[in-house]
């Protein structure tokens, strides 16, 4: 499979990283390199094989159900790049 | 009097508890030595007074006869890829830059526990993902090491751990942690002449630890004995209710189960590893570990692990597929940089800001990721590497069917120069292609000097256990150390 | 089971409707499905929120077990196969409201698979109107944060207190027919949810809300394309979704458009659905297992101990009143709608049975009567619920049992109750201090009956003469004179004696 700068382009739309037309141009062939190379993996017989789940056996702990944590705002905003009483503040979004 | 900067980790926890210096002492040797080799770039955030603070405390602690911690009086380097609360913490990259985490990793916060000391916070490969710590936003790494002959060309620490690995060697710090999930310790660590070790997949908890592939990322000890790997290990390790994939078992005792007595075990070389064109002096220096092993008693045996050839192409969908959904939470609004061009709307925002914060490996990689996951392609990449994942896996446990450890090279060269593979990334990741397999599998896998290659740049080899047996690495890697009795350190230019 | 007969009347002929709905359900626990903080409803913004839940670098989520039992408690409610192993996958996409970039749900290994519900569509013949609507599956998700767009004129305001909040996703089969089955089916589920305690059901406050899938297509063709409408909020506007979106593509179809498999919103005030499609761009959710979990195993003493914890089930119950108790359909479907009437009716039968030294059979008719017309007509008129109602169902069993033993008659259960509902005193209490009680002393009631036959000399001719109907007339008069509390049976004998 081979990719083009349409789908470059979409990726990266998908990624939510804006590029410029010079550099999805620029990626288009490093992208095709880096997946022909990966795409040997086609030729594995995977039949009859699982995918992995978990590289080392064990088993997912479920916590109790107790509040532990919260309650702690002025570290949850402490790096935004805004925030207003008590909120994050983000562009206006139009729904 | 010595140097104290020249002591190992034990070196200096003993020679504190026997009184033979004060922990201030050695915490202000150390932060002089960082502060006069800037010129490596090994740290992004230099911390001083952490280091004194710590080594007063611990100095105090003495004084009062208090129980010591295990660390008590030893400073030491953190990646910059641990939260560390109130300092810092970037992933190297401009994204975080600014960032101030409200909290403590639970593996530094141990760290601090048991006495050590910060000196800084090490500069990486951005978000973990290089192999030359040329990714960083903070400028190259520069390795203290320089091929002989007068050629002065500034070589690749490795990485992404490049940081942690130029530091050590240059004695700006006894030990440090690191990262890997390719190969992100046991490369750097070849590159530099020094040990380091990734535990077994759960060992140390990733919490606190800024996410690159959650499936592989393990922390783990570099520093330039095995001994002191093993020091750092025990401290590292443990069971962290916060982390669904720790692992919920006791941390055995490393340090003190340490014994280069190798009777009993059996060797396995995987004969995959060797393929046509392996360097020269990279397979001589296996040859020569193999040497080793058997004079320490070992059984050598050749095994085979039929499925390495695809373990990068596995790892190169694997990683950079969680890559782009854990970096997905650096969009602008709770922390780090924001790019808010004039009437930008929130999608806008994600973009711009995205786009400025992240290098261009990074940026690579969160498309590659995106692209493998994405409809009508997921079960063609994704589920197909996660099956060929497991084959992978397979080998590695029919293997062990025969034998109790692996040894392998660590890297397919030594250091190469700055810039020399970076217009390449195909050629930058074929750099772990011996350290991807043990991660993909999860296995505790240790790189540990073997001697100079003829430029006289180090060459190490890698030792890859069971899952849950790091004595046997350990043990393994002690008496490679023993034999090869490597003493060499770079030449200070800095 | 009964074929739905409901259909769209077009120009073209008859359309028949094709509904599905997606529920998706707060799990009633005290801390998030990954993280320590709170989950109560209205709290101060990012006042719950943990690092967790704010995705901070280095994060990571654990599950809390409670989320994950009341899902499998919930599936086994519904006869729903449960999944001993199951896992979580991240639903990736980029929204101001999921900080992680990523809502963490379960797409590829849900914990439940196919389970049912049996809808009424009349409660008053049942058995004539059955019908079970099939579940696909229920998964176990994040719940997002919530986003402000009036405080500030150029910004939106991110509170991410829901952010992580479990919720249970219930997704139906396509197997509703029209606007009432859907509204049967979304008011069924929700009294499931109440009564397993899984979710306080409690839509005006968001803790459950459904998207509506809705399609038309010609009685026996393929399924048409369908629309979904997305986080509505109450039985009421799921129905008029159903019903406006319906002829809304009936309409479109026969104008000769096509339906757009698309995202909708509905708008209460206009009752009206309209098109999101600024949320439609290209959405690729890039599912993939979520590398910082593990699957999820379920042992068989876990699973065991949820079956254990189930209360008796709506239609258990249901069955049981009608069976045992020997109430009308009516009245048992209405006391077992709602879990908490349930409740107090069984509180009511149980001490009623106790203190009249009866079975439950035997008190059930006359304390389900009283529950479902006087109590409830009682707090009609004062605007309060049974869960608030001035009187408790110790004093109501009292009340009636008052009546049974003949200390009091009906009228004057019906006064006492009223003095209840007043002053809050027990009804014992109120017979006794305002001499309330019934007399039997043949004597008094004979006495009485007297002086009305010959205060109305004129009547009693008249009944003698044949006008019989006057019958009730004495038996009032004497009433009254008595003031009430005479026994009936009494007085009627006495009446019939004395006229002779």
């Amino acid at each position: 499979m081979s990719i083009d700068l349409q789908t470059v382009k979409k990726i990266a739309s998908l990624s939510r990283i804006s590029v410029t037309d010079a550099e999805a141009e620029a990626m288009v062939p490093e992208i095709n390199n880096i997946l022909g190379w990966v795409e040997q993996l086609g030729e594995v017989d995977v039949t009859g094989v699982q995918p992995m789940t978990a590289v080392i056996p064990n088993h997912q702990r479920l916590r109790d159900d107790v509040i532990t944590d919260g309650d702690v705002r002025d570290k949850v905003l402490a790096n935004a790049p805004q925030a207003e009483h008590g909120f994050f503040a983000v562009p206006k979004v139009i729904e | 009097m010595t140097d104290l900067t020249d002591l190992t980790v034990a070196e200096i926890r003993d020679g504190f508890r026997a009184g033979d210096f004060s922990a201030r002492e050695v915490a202000e040797g150390f932060n002089a030595n960082v502060a006069a080799a800037r010129a490596l770039n090994a740290f992004i955030v230099e911390t001083p007074d952490k280091a004194l603070e710590a080594a007063d405390a611990a100095d105090k602690a003495k004084a009062a006869g208090e129980t010591l911690g295990a660390l008590a009086g030893v400073p030491i380097g953190m990646k910059d890829l641990f939260c560390t609360e109130g300092t810092q913490t970037t992933a190297a990259s401009h994204m975080l830059e600014g960032f101030v985490p409200t909290y403590e990793s639970t593996v530094s916060g141990k760290l601090w526990a048991a006495g050590a000391g910060m000196l800084g916070k090490l500069n990486l490969d951005q978000f973990a993902m290089g192999s030359s710590n040329e990714t960083s936003y903070f400028g190259n790494v520069i390795s203290p090491w320089r091929r002989g002959g007068g050629d002065n060309a500034a070589l690749a620490p490795g990485g992404s751990s490049g940081g942690s690995s130029s530091a050590i060697s240059a004695r700006l710090c006894p030990a440090a942690t690191g990262t890997d999930t390719g190969g992100s310790i046991r490369q750097p660590a070849a590159f530099t002449g020094i040990s380091g070790i990734k535990p077994t997949y759960g060992r140390c908890s990733r919490w606190g630890i800024v996410a690159f592939a959650s499936s592989l990322d393990q922390a783990g000890p570099m520093a330039r004995t095995v001994r002191d790997n093993a020091i750092l290990l025990e401290v590292m390790s443990g069971f962290d209710p916060k982390d669904s994939t720790s692992l919920d078992l006791a941390v055995p005792q490393w340090e003190a189960g340490l014994s280069s007595d190798l009777r009993g075990k059996t060797v396995g070389i995987p004969k995959e590893y060797r393929p046509d064109g392996l360097n020269a002096e990279i397979s001589a220096m296996w040859d020569r570990g193999i040497a080793w092993l058997k004079d320490a008693g070992a059984e050598v045996v050749e095994v085979s692990l039929p499925h390495t050839k695809y373990a990068l192409p596995t790892y190169y969908i694997i990683a950079p597929a969680e890559a782009s959904s854990n970096l997905a939470r650096y969009d602008g609004v709770r922390y780090g940089q924001r790019d808010l061009p004039d009437g930008a709307g929130l999608q806008d925002m994600y973009a711009a800001t995205r786009a400025a914060g992240f290098g261009p490996e990074v940026k690579r990689r969160i498309m590659i990721g995106t692209y493998v996951l994405s409809a009508g392609f997921y079960d063609a990449y994704y589920t197909q590497a996660q099956k060929v994942r497991a084959l992978i896996a397979r080998d590695f446990e029919q293997a062990f069917e025969k034998c109790d450890l692996l040894l392998t090279p660590t890297a397919p060269s030594a250091s190469f120069a700055l810039g020399e593979k970076q217009a390449d990334p195909l050629a930058m990741y074929l750099n772990d292609v011996f350290t991807v397999p043990a991660s993909l599998a999860g296995l505790p896998a240790m790189a540990v000097p073997g001697g100079l290659d003829s430029a006289g740049l180090p060459i190490g080899l890698q030792i890859i256990g069971k899952a849950l047996d790091e004595q046997t690495v350990l043990n393994a890697s002690l008496a490679i150390e023993e034999r090869a009795g490597f003493t060499a350190r770079p030449e200070k230019w800095w | 089971m009964t074929e739905s007969t409901y259909r769209i009347q077009g120009a073209t002929g008859e359309w028949e409707v094709v509904i599905g709905l997606e529920v998706h359900a707060q799990v009633t626990s005290n801390a998030k499905l990954f993280s320590g903080a709170a989950t109560a409803f209205g709290a101060e913004p990012n006042t719950q929120v943990s690092l967790v839940d704010a995705a901070m670098p280095g994060m990571l989520p654990v599950p809390n077990m409670e989320c994950i039992r009341q899902a499998v408690r919930t599936g086994m409610a519904i006869d729903a196969q449960i999944n001993k192993w199951s896992r979580f996958d991240r639903k990736n996409y980029f929204y101001a409201d999921l900080p992680q970039g990523y809502q963490i749900s379960q797409l590829y290994h849900p914990i439940v698979g196919e389970g049912q519900i049996e809808i009424v569509l009349d409660e008053k013949n049942p058995d004539a109107s059955k019908k079970v609507i099939g579940v696909e599956r229920i998964h176990v998700e994040q719940d997002a944060g919530k986003l402000m767009h009036d405080q500030h004129p150029t910004s939106s305001y991110v509170d991410l207190n829901r952010s992580g909040v479990a919720l249970m996703e219930i997704v139906s089969k396509p197997d509703m027919r029209s606007p009432a089955e859907a509204g049967a089916y979304l008011s069924k589920l929700r009294t499931i949810l109440r009564y397993v305690g899984s979710c306080d059901g409690n839509m005006d406050q968001g803790s459950m809300r459904a998207d509506v899938n809705v399609s038309v297509r010609k009685p026996g063709e393929e399924f048409g394309t369908r629309t979904e409408t997305k986080n509505v909020n109450s039985v009421r506007f799921v129905m008029a979704v159903v019903e406006h979106e319906a002829n809304r593509q009936v309409d479109v179809l026969e104008a000769g458009g096509k339906i757009v498999q698309e995202t909708r919103l509905y708008d209460p005030d206009r009752n009206e659905t309209r098109s999101m499609r600024s949320k439609e761009d290209a959405h690729d959710y890039r599912y993939f297992p979520d590398p910082d979990l593990l699957p999820l195993e379920l042992d068989d003493a876990f699973l065991e101990a949820c079956r254990q914890s189930l209360p008796e089930l709506p239609d258990a119950k249901r069955a049981r009143y009608e069976g045992d108790l020997g109430l009308s359909a009516y009245n048992a479907a209405t006391l077992t709608a709602d879990a908490d009437t349930a409740r107090w009716f069984e509180a009511l039968l149980t001490e009623g049975a106790r203190i009249q030294k009866k079975s439950e059979g035997d008190v059930a008719k006359a304390s389900a009567n009283w529950l479902l017309s006087e109590l409830y007509g009682a707090l009609n008129r004062i605007g309060k619920s049974l869960e608030d109602s001035p009187v408790s169902p110790e004093e109501g069993a009292e009340l009636l049992a008052l009546v049974a033993d003949g200390t009091i008659s009906g009228t004057i259960a019906k006064q006492v109750f009223e003095i209840m509902l007043e002053t809050g005193e027990k009804p014992g209490r109120i017979v006794e201090e305002k001499g309330l009680k019934q007399t039997s002393d043949t004597g008094a009631i004979e006495a009485a009956v007297a002086k009305v036959l010959a205060d109305n000399g004129d009547k009693v001719e008249q009944y003698r003469g044949g006008k019989e109907a006057l019958f009730g007339f004495f038996v009032g008069q004497t009433m009254k004179a008595m003031q009430g509390k005479a026994n009936p049976q009494v007085v009627n004998e006495l009446v019939k004696k004395g006229l002779g």
